[in-house]
């Protein structure tokens, strides 16, 4: 499997996301958001950080980067795009993704471990873990308040989509709203960041099955 | 040449964190009478264009496009003629 992570003016966890990947033998690199080619990647992520110094809006400027004509070609072709945190600002400015993510409820900057929810455990993103899991992952964002109109959020709760629920919903999200994947189930986004919760030394490896989902979901497609 | 001064503001059914704090501390400063806070975004922006209603089809375009996120915020403009700037 070649991984691509794309990495944006401003973004902070490109090397994180790299280093996870390499570390379940993935062959993965870095691609800078000025290249517009994707051609040979089985896989695409979007890491956390503040692309663009998240001017205007988180991802805004991003989604209108160079790279991001080739992401959007990627996920039409049944790719799986990955974004986390600020990627996945990205993938909904991108309209890749239903929804947008708006400043905290209370308003400010998180930096904690929370505990999630696997809410479906039948998706290329979390057929790792065990169906109803509680699981703690890293979150540090000031916007990460999911809002999707009722109508999305019935579609979204209808189909599936909602991948990853927070047990106590720090930021104010809809349907208690951490992570979430298209109709087609091949692009996926999530505000906690699973790349920091795989490496023992660290004191958590929750993170570890993300990625495992992900490697299984291509190995066998291959 | 003309100057588009265009507000951003929160859909009225969208939750306004920041709004509502400076809310609060409008109150606490005893300043009884506030009703209502919203946050939003002012922009100016300079464009040339053959006429208005080249200006206004423009502006609403980059504005939908990039300015804005149609999900939660809405804007209106203001549209006026001003003197084309001299290169010195």
């Amino acid at each position: 499997m070649r991984a691509a992570v794309i990495s944006f003016p401003g973004s902070n966890c490109d090397f994180d996301m790299l280093y996870a990947l390499q570390d379940f033998g993935v062959d993965a690199e870095i691609i800078s958001a000025k290249q517009n080619s994707l051609t040979g990647f089985d896989a695409i992520f979007l890491p956390g950080g503040f692309s663009y110094g998240d001017y205007l809006r988180t991802g805004a400027i991003a989604r209108f980067s160079p790279i991001m004509s080739a992401v959007t070609q990627a996920a039409n072709a049944g790719k799986l795009i990955v974004g986390v945190c600020n990627g996945f600002q990205i993938l909904t400015e991108a309209g890749l993704l239903p929804g947008q993510l708006l400043p905290n409820a209370t308003p400010g900057f998180i930096c904690d471990e929370v505990a999630l929810h696997v809410a479906n455990g039948e998706t290329a993103f979390s057929s790792a873990y065990d169906v109803d899991e509680t699981i703690l992952i890293p979150i540090a964002h000031a916007e990460g308040n999911y809002f999707a109109d009722e109508t999305t959020l019935n579609k979204l709760e209808k189909n599936g989509q909602i991948v990853f629920r927070y047990v106590n919903n720090p930021n104010g999200s809809a349907h208690d709203i951490a992570g979430i994947m298209n109709e087609q189930g091949n692009v996926f986004g999530m505000m906690p960041h699973p790349e920091r919760a795989v490496d023992a030394v660290l004191g958590n490896i929750d993170g570890q099955n993300f990625f495992k989902s992900i490697l299984s979901g291509i190995l066998t497609k291959v | 040449m003309y100057l588009a001064k265009i507000y951003v503001t929160y859909k009225p059914s969208i939750l306004d964190p920041q709004g509502e704090v400076i809310k609060a501390a409008l109150k606490r400063m005893d300043y009884v009478g506030i009703e209502q806070v919203a946050q939003g975004k002012y922009f100016e922006v300079k464009l040339n264009a053959k006429d208005v209603d080249a200006a206004t089809a423009e502006v609403e375009s980059f504005t939908d496009a990039l300015l804005i996120n149609q999900n939660t915020e809405t804007y209106r403009f203001d549209l006026s003629l001003v003197p084309d700037e001299v290169d010195v």
